[in-house]
C-alpha cells in the first residue's frame, strides 16, 4: 500500500471537524482515514463503486453497501486556489489549494482535498496525484484528513 | 386528451419590491421587508391583499405563509408550497408551483416571494461557531471548501478547461450587470459603475472567481402575484403570461460530494428541453435573458446548457457589447441581477423578467416577447421559467 503519513497540517486548525453522522452512515470512511485507510462503498451484489456513502445502492438498489479499501492514487479533476478567507482559522493564511481528484481504480468516484506543497504552483488538470494521511490526533475529537500531492 | 402544461394558463398580474440596501442596512425586519414587497405588489396588480389565497417561496424561507397570511387578515389560505434546495435554485420553480396550485383550481391569487435581511440573521460567505459537521459538509469544510464560491469554482474551472473558456468572458457577464445597474435607481451599485481594469485588479476571491464574479449579499424583498390568465385579463396591467417553467436536475446530480456526474455543469441540460417543450418556443425566439449569478461562471454554463450560446462559441459570444440592452444580440440581467442590483435569490430576476415583457425596464430590450429566466446555475434542484405576451400564445 502506497500509504504516507504526516502530522503535520496543511491549513491551520480550528476549522470545523468531520465526524459521522448521527446515523452512523459514513462511520467507516472516517475510522478508516484515522487507520491509514481510503474506504470506499461498492456494492457486493452489482459491485458499483459509490461515492459519497448512501445507504443504498444506486445501481441495484441493494442496501448498505460494503466498504472497500482502495489505493488513494488518482488524477486531478479540477481545483481551485483560495484567497478570500471565509472562516476566522483562515484570517491572514495567504492562498491554498483545494483539488478535486478522480480514482479511476474505484468507478472514477471523487474526492476533495487539498494539493500539498507550495499554494502558488501551477495545478495541472489530469496530472497523476497520491494521498497523504494527515492526521489530528490531539483534536476533539480526534480526526484525520487525506491530503494529496503530486507523483 | 388536453395537453398538461402551464402554458397561457396563469399569468403574472403584479410585481412589487421592498427598497434594496446593503447587506445589514435594511432598517426594517425580514417579515416587515416581505410584508412592503407584498403589498407593492398587490398595489401594482390593483388586488385586494386579502383577495391573496396563497404563497409560494424557495430556500426555506424564514416567512411563513401562515404568519404572513395572519398579518395580512386573508380570509382563507388555500396553498401554501415551499421549493426544496437553497440558494437561487428554486425563485423559478416557486412561480411554477404557485401557478400549478392556481391551474389545478387550488388556489385562485398566490403571492411568489423571497426575503432575506442578512442584517438580521447573517451572511452565506462566512462560517463560523461550527466545532464538528457530518454530512456532504464533513468533505469539504476541513479542506477549507467553506464559503459558496469555494464550493463552486471547481465546476466552473472544469468547464473552463474542457471548452477552452477564457477569464474575459465571465468578465463580460459581471460588466453587463454593473452597465445595468447603473441606469436602474434601485440598484444597490446604481452610480457605482465598473469596467474591465476594475475588474481585472479587482482581488480574487478563489480562482478563477475575482471579487466581481461573486454575487452581493444583502437585505431585500420581491414578490409577484399570480392568477389564472383569465382573471389576469380583467386587471390593470397587460398580464404577463407563463409560457413555460422547469425545475429539477439530472442523474445523480445530488451526488455529494462533487460526484454529480455532469459535474462541469449548470444542472439545466434536463430542464431545457422541458422548458422549451412546454413554450413551444426554442432559444432562437428568446429576446432577453435573466440568469441567476451566483457566479458568473455558473452564469456561462447555463447559457450554454440553454442553446443560447455553443461552448466553443462562448469566448467571442461573451462580450459586453453583446449582453447589454438595447443594442446587444441578447441582453442579459437588465436590472444588474444578483451582481448590481439586489440579491434577493432571484426573486428580483423574476420581477425584472416581468417589466421586460411589459415594455417596463429601466433597460428595456427590443425583442421582448419571450423572456428566459434561469435560476441558481449548480445548485439542484435548479429551474428555469419562460415569460411572454399574449401574443406567442
Amino acid at each position: 500500500m502506497n500509504e504516507q503519513s504526516t502530522d503535520t497540517f496543511y491549513l491551520p486548525v480550528g476549522l470545523p471537524i468531520p465526524e459521522s453522522e448521527s446515523d452512523g452512515l459514513s462511520e467507516p470512511f472516517w475510522s478508516g482515514l484515522r487507520e491509514g485507510r481510503l474506504l470506499v462503498q461498492r456494492c457486493v451484489h452489482c459491485k458499483t463503486w459509490q461515492f459519497g456513502p448512501e445507504w443504498l445502492c444506486h445501481r441495484c438498489h441493494e442496501f448498505d453497501p460494503a466498504w472497500e479499501e482502495v489505493e488513494p492514487v488518482g488524477k486531478i479533476y479540477s481545483w481551485e486556489r483560495v484567497w478570500h478567507p471565509a472562516h476566522q482559522a483562515l484570517k491572514e493564511h495567504g492562498p491554498y489549494i483545494a483539488v478535486l481528484v478522480e480514482l479511476p481504480d474505484a468507478g472514477n468516484i471523487r474526492l476533495v482535498g487539498n494539493l500539498l506543497g507550495d499554494p502558488m504552483q501551477d495545478v495541472v488538470i489530469g496530472a497523476e496525484v497520491e494521498g497523504q494521511f494527515e492526521h489530528h490526533h490531539n483534536a476533539n475529537p480526534p480526526y484525520s484528513l487525506l491530503q494529496w500531492r503530486y507523483r | 386528451m388536453r395537453l398538461r402544461s402551464l402554458k397561457g394558463r396563469v399569468a403574472i398580474v403584479g410585481i412589487g419590491e421592498s427598497v434594496y440596501y446593503r447587506h445589514g442596512k435594511s432598517p426594517d425586519s425580514e417579515f416587515k421587508l416581505a410584508l412592503k414587497a407584498i403589498l407593492a405588489a398587490c398595489d401594482d396588480a390593483g388586488v385586494r391583499p386579502t383577495d391573496i389565497d396563497g404563497f409560494a417561496s424557495f430556500s426555506d424561507d424564514r416567512n411563513d405563509a401562515s404568519r404572513l397570511a395572519a398579518a395580512l387578515g386573508i380570509r382563507q389560505l388555500r396553498t401554501a408550497t415551499m421549493q426544496w434546495g437553497g440558494g437561487g435554485g428554486g425563485c423559478c420553480a416557486a412561480v411554477a408551483n404557485g401557478a400549478a396550485a392556481i391551474e389545478a383550481g387550488m388556489a385562485e391569487c398566490v403571492v411568489v416571494f423571497r426575503s432575506l435581511a442578512q442584517g438580521q440573521f447573517g451572511r452565506f460567505g462566512q462560517t463560523r461557531n461550527i466545532h464538528t459537521i457530518s454530512g456532504e459538509k464533513a468533505y469539504l469544510m476541513p479542506y477549507g471548501v467553506l464559503a459558496p464560491p469555494q464550493r463552486f469554482a471547481m465546476r466552473v474551472r472544469r468547464f473552463m478547461h474542457d471548452h477552452g473558456i477564457e477569464q474575459e468572458a465571465m468578465r463580460a457577464i459581471a460588466l453587463a450587470s454593473y452597465h445595468h445597474a447603473q441606469a436602474n435607481p434601485r440598484a444597490v451599485m446604481y452610480g457605482k459603475p465598473l469596467d474591465a481594469d476594475g475588474y481585472d485588479a479587482s482581488r480574487w476571491i478563489v480562482e478563477p472567481f475575482h471579487l466581481y464574479d461573486c454575487c452581493m449579499e444583502n437585505d431585500g424583498a420581491a414578490a409577484i402575484i399570480l392568477m389564472s390568465a383569465e382573471r389576469a385579463r380583467d386587471l390593470r396591467n397587460v398580464p404577463v403570461y407563463m409560457l413555460g417553467a422547469a425545475s429539477g436536475s439530472g442523474y445523480r446530480a445530488g451526488a455529494d460530494p462533487h460526484n454529480s456526474p455532469s459535474y462541469a455543469s449548470a444542472n439545466f441540460g434536463t430542464l431545457a428541453p422541458d422548458l422549451y417543450r412546454m413554450a413551444g418556443v426554442g432559444p432562437d425566439d428568446v429576446g432577453v435573458v435573466q440568469c441567476y449569478e451566483n457566479f458568473t461562471g455558473g452564469v456561462l454554463m447555463a447559457l450554454v446548457e440553454h442553446g443560447l450560446v455553443r461552448a466553443d462559441q462562448a469566448n467571442d459570444f461573451f462580450r459586453l457589447e453583446n449582453l447589454i440592452a438595447p443594442s446587444g444580440k441578447l441582453p442579459l440581467n437588465t436590472s444588474g441581477g444578483n451582481l448590481a442590483e439586489c440579491y434577493v435569490h432571484g426573486m428580483e430576476l423574476v420581477v425584472e423578467a416581468v417589466r421586460q415583457v411589459r415594455g417596463t425596464s429601466t433597460n428595456q430590450a427590443p425583442r421582448n416577447d419571450v423572456a428566459l429566466v434561469v435560476g441558481g446555475p449548480m445548485v439542484t434542484p435548479a429551474s428555469d421559467l419562460l415569460l411572454g405576451t399574449e401574443a406567442v400564445l
